[in-house]
């Protein structure tokens, strides 16, 4: 394991590996996720989903289940008012409540196999599962499309009828499964091709992948006769759960307290709400707490996979290997509705890169599969498999190592960016520098064994957040923060706060706050957490210090200007402010009642200032020449983090973000068959990557700090998946000679494309 | 519906309960006796967060009946612990941060339990292959193995 850490002199507690607050519960088997609430009187619920990929719903009959003894309620689309077009941010995918209210429970069609239709409550599974057989719902079969070509091709099955391309002033009139056109870039691209002396062009396609988060989807739902209710969900966002949720229902916001329990795994799909204003419209019909969880089919047909895509790139560059113009046009899945991240896509896809001539136009185009969710870095990781194949084509053509091509032409502080804006401090050059002197980059390779290099961008955010820190008589500190922690921000946080206050980390106990406890906070997404939950918990602290500094001020009679606070305790700002014993926090804390009540510090903000992120990866592969299989030899990571606050838990953000990337390239994707049902929603036939596939991850943490961050942090939890697929590609291609244009490189297409020019 | 009667051990404690004949170990645990510390990732057992140990065999809760318990020593997460401290595989958890979300966790503690019961001194390999039924979709397994060739080391000094 390598670690290029700076050593900061002046950080006691930001950069070391303090055991994690909530360790010992999650090794013990104590910590309580979606699932494991049990109330007393608790229902169980569950969920009938339609088996056709798009049919019209013509009626649903639900006596002979509600005649069932044991069943206390059901539910259809007849329980939920419709909603209007109304657009939100929902994570890092703007949603629209129309489509919401019916992705959660179809109204006038099932658009994709797995769709619910109707939902019960019983007393055990047992019996809801018996109720949802005698439903009876009547269907009219309707032609699907899955492609997303196909989808956009004149003639398709339309998914909506009133759907009309937007941003696009040539689109007719007439229904169509395209939603939106966006376009990005600057200069003259044909001018820019005009001078390239190579250019190279080629089309590529991706199939849609899931967040796999090993924890399916659960929460317990309780509503009582006053108009008051309670969620306990898994989620990453239960401000958001509790916006939709109220709006579904009909509730007024607060009088809904959401919980987040534990998480196990989101990485984006666990940004939206699925069976929570369900569960809680049959609690409110049952007058009893209902409890939905998921299976693992249900997670994999109707939550959120990523976009799939085609997409054509097209780099064109002078002999001496300076890029004079980029161009791509990317058709993005969105699923039942309209919302891909192709925007994202659009905006990060050259962002690795100066550019004086830039362009890429972007398509969201519906189809007969489940709605997509946000998934890690949305939509760069789509648009970096072809653009870092193509630099790396373009580099073999210019016989430049792919290292010093990507270092010839990369992004740094005050390059504008391909997506707009002029970069600040950013660390590719840096990441690129530490792949290019890695061993792993020089290791020499035996027969069949190839080398790919790929980099990545992803922007990171900050967002609205609201952390309370109150100070308890001992002189311990209860630090509350609005983000759910789903891979050790409970740590980074009482790290920061530590720090921040001068005590010891063990000092801080953090807990995640209800929707009752704290003000509205986005969701744990865009890798937002440990820089805005941070740089909140590092503002409470601030204040918390200015009231602790003048109540030793109050206890000396001096003024609180003539007070520092140093090392954990109140100190005369020098000599002349008087000869006074130091106060710790804790001897602060005992005399706080009488000098003014408790003492608090808490932040209310919207987060400004998040520093983007890059990395770059290298991969060594070795492919067998009989069967296609790609096996992964070596795999290191280098990133940006602007500073780790836990090296460990970084380390694990690039480890884990990397094995995905290497499941997305290799194995991962959905198949339907002919009739739009989903052929693999299991973890057998869709297979993750699983111990005995992957190498050790090595894992390189550069830190360019974040100015707008009093510690630096960037981000870390989203680029390292960026680069994976390409640089698995371009590795495979170094192996092989052939270069493959689609994803998963699965063993039958890698044969194919060894023998196929054989 | 008629329900069994059956009698069984699970971490040392001798426990009676009522079973539906379809009902799964893993429902038995989660549903009726509270031991939610064992996890339902699939319920096909195909991803090894249910993993229990069955008179010193690894399996998948959810592959077993609550019926078959009847007569049999069961260990679930919830008995690795001694009261007075942590087992070395837990500790090591924590020490090399190879849990996230640590829903998995639970079923790799007890997985690689039983490995180092069978195996004292695995090899990298022997324990990617060992723990190749446990998914983990946080960590990409790096600091998992570390975290089990550590503790194993460090058991295998214990007991020399
Ligand atoms: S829940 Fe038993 S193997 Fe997944
Ligand atoms: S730590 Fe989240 S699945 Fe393993």
């Amino acid at each position: 394991m390598s670690i290029t850490e700076q050593e900061s002199a002046e950080m006691k507690v930001v950069g070391t590996r303090i055991s994690r607050p909530d360790g010992v519960d999650k090794v013990t088997g104590r910590a309580r996720y979606g699932a494991d609430l049990m109330l007393p009187g608790m229902l169980q619920g569950a969920t009938l989903r339609s088996p056709h990929a798009h049919a019209k719903l013509i009626s649903i009959d639900t006596s002979r289940a509600e005649a069932l003894p044991g069943v206390k309620a059901v539910v259809t689309r007849d329980d939920f008012k419709d909603q209007p077009s109304e657009i939100v941010a929902a994570g890092e995918l703007p949603v629209n409540y129309r489509d919401v209210v019916r992705n959660m429970m179809a109204r006038e069609k099932v658009l994709y196999d797995g769709h619910p239709v109707a939902a019960v409550a019983a007393t055990s599974m047992s019996v809801a599962k018996k109720a949802l057989k005698l439903i009876q719902v009547e269907y009219e079969v309707l032609p699907h499309v899955i492609n997303v070509v196909d989808a956009m091709k004149p003639g398709a099955p339309i998914l909506d009828e009133n759907l009309r391309t937007q941003g696009d002033e040539s689109a007719p009139d007439t229904p169509t499964n395209i939603s939106k056109r966006v376009q990005t870039g600057f200069g003259d691209v044909d001018a820019g091709f005009a001078a390239a002396d190579i250019i190279v062009e080629r089309e590529y396609d991706t199939e849609p992948v899931h967040q796999g988060y090993i924890e399916p989807q659960a929460c317990v739902a309780s509503y009582t006769e006053d108009g008051h209710a309670e969620i306990w969900v898994s989620t990453q966002g239960h401000f958001l759960i509790r916006s939709f949720t109220a709006r579904l229902c009909g509730l007024d916001v607060s009088k809904l307290k959401v919980t987040p329990s534990e998480i196990g795994g989101g990485f984006g799909g666990k940004n939206n709400v699925y069976g929570e204003p369900i569960a809680l419209a049959l609690s409110r019909k049952a007058h009893r707490p209902v409890k939905m969880v998921m299976s693992r089919n249900e997670v994999f047909r109707a939550t959120g996979p990523t976009s799939g895509a085609n997409m054509k790139v097209k780099v064109g560059c002078t002999r001496d290997g300076k890029i004079t113009a980029a161009d791509a046009v990317l058709n993005y899945q969105a699923g039942a509705f309209p919302g891909s991240p192709v925007m994202q896509a659009s905006m990060t896809a050259f962002a690795c890169y100066a550019l004086e001539n830039v362009r890429v136009v972007g398509f969201d185009v519906v189809s007969n599969r489940p709605k997509v969710a946000a998934y890690r870095a949305p939509g760069a990781q789509v648009v970096a498999f072809g653009v870092e194949s193509v630099m790396d084509e373009m580099a073999k053509k210019l016989n430049m190592d792919p290292v010093e091509f990507r270092l010839k032409n990369a992004a740094k502080e005050g390059v504008k960016a391909s997506f707009g804006p002029t970069l600040g401090p950013v660390g590719l050059v840096e990441c690129l520098e530490e792949i290019k002197s890695h061993p792993n980059y020089s290791v020499p390779l035996g027969p069949n064994q190839g080398r790919g290099v790929a980099s990545g961008f992803w922007f990171n955010i900050g967002g609205e957040t609201c952390v309370n820190m109150n100070l308890s008589e001992d002189g311990t500190v209860a630090l509350m923060v609005g983000t759910p922690d789903i891979g050790g921000s409970r740590a980074s946080m009482s790290m920061m706060a530590a720090e921040a206050l001068g005590i010891d980390p063990k000092s801080v106990t953090v807990s995640v706050g209800d929707t009752n406890a704290l003000g509205f906070n986005f969701l744990t997404a865009g890798s937002r957490t440990t820089f805005a939950s941070g740089k909140a918990t590092v503002e409470a602290a601030q204040k918390m210090i200015l009231e602790l500094r003048s109540r030793a001020a109050k206890i000396w009679d001096i003024s609180v200007d003539a007070v520092v606070w140093e090392e954990g305790e109140a100190r005369p700002a020098s000599s002349n402010a008087g000869d006074f014993e130091p106060l710790t926090l804790a001897e602060l804390a005992k005399k706080a009642p009488k000098t003014g009540g408790p003492i608090a510090g808490h932040a209310e903000t919207n987060v400004q200032g998040a520093g983007p992120s890059y990395a770059s990866q290298v991969a060594d592969v070795e492919v067998d020449p009989e069967t296609g299989q790609v096996k992964i030899l070596r795999f290191t990571v280098a990133q940006d983090a602007g500073k780790a606050i836990h090296p460990s838990y970084v380390e694990g953000q690039y480890q884990g973000a990397t094995a995905q990337g290497i499941g997305w390239a290799l194995n991962e994707a959905y198949i339907y068959d002919e009739n739009g049902r989903l052929e693999n929603p299991n973890f057998l036939d869709y297979r993750v990557p699983v111990a005995s596939d992957l190498p050790m991850i090595d894992s390189i943490i550069v830190e360019v700090p974040n100015p707008n961050h009093p510690y630096g942090v960037r981000g870390i939890g989203e680029t390292s998946i960026i680069p994976v697929t390409a640089a698995i590609a371009n590795a495979i291609e170094s192996a092989t000679g052939k270069r493959l244009l689609k994803l998963p490189m699965s063993p039958p297409e890698v044969l194919e494309a060894i023998e196929g020019n054989a | 519906m008629t329900k069994q009667h059956v009698t069984t051990s699970i971490n040392g404690d001798e426990i009676e309960f009522l079973c539906e004949t379809e009902q799964t170990l893993l429902d038995i645990l989660r549903d009726e006796l509270q031991f939610i510390g064992t996890k339902e990732g699939c319920g096909s057992g195909d991803c090894g967060a249910c993993s229990v140990i069955v008179d010193g065999r690894l399996v998948c809760a959810c592959l077993m009946l609550g019926v078959e318990a009847q007569g049999k020593k069961i260990e679930t997460i919830e008995g690795i612990a001694t009261k007075e401290e942590l087992h070395p595989l837990q500790q090591k958890f924590i020490d090399h941060a190879a849990l996230q979300c640590g829903f998995c966790t639970p079923g790799f503690l007890v997985a690689s339990k039983a490995l180092l019961e069978k195996n004292p001194n695995p090899t990298e390999t022997e324990v990617r292959y060992w723990l190749a039924g446990n998914l983990c979709r946080c960590t990409g397994y790096d600091k998992i193995v570390r975290a089990v060739l550590d503790a194993a080391q460090e058991m295998r000094g214990a007991s020399a």
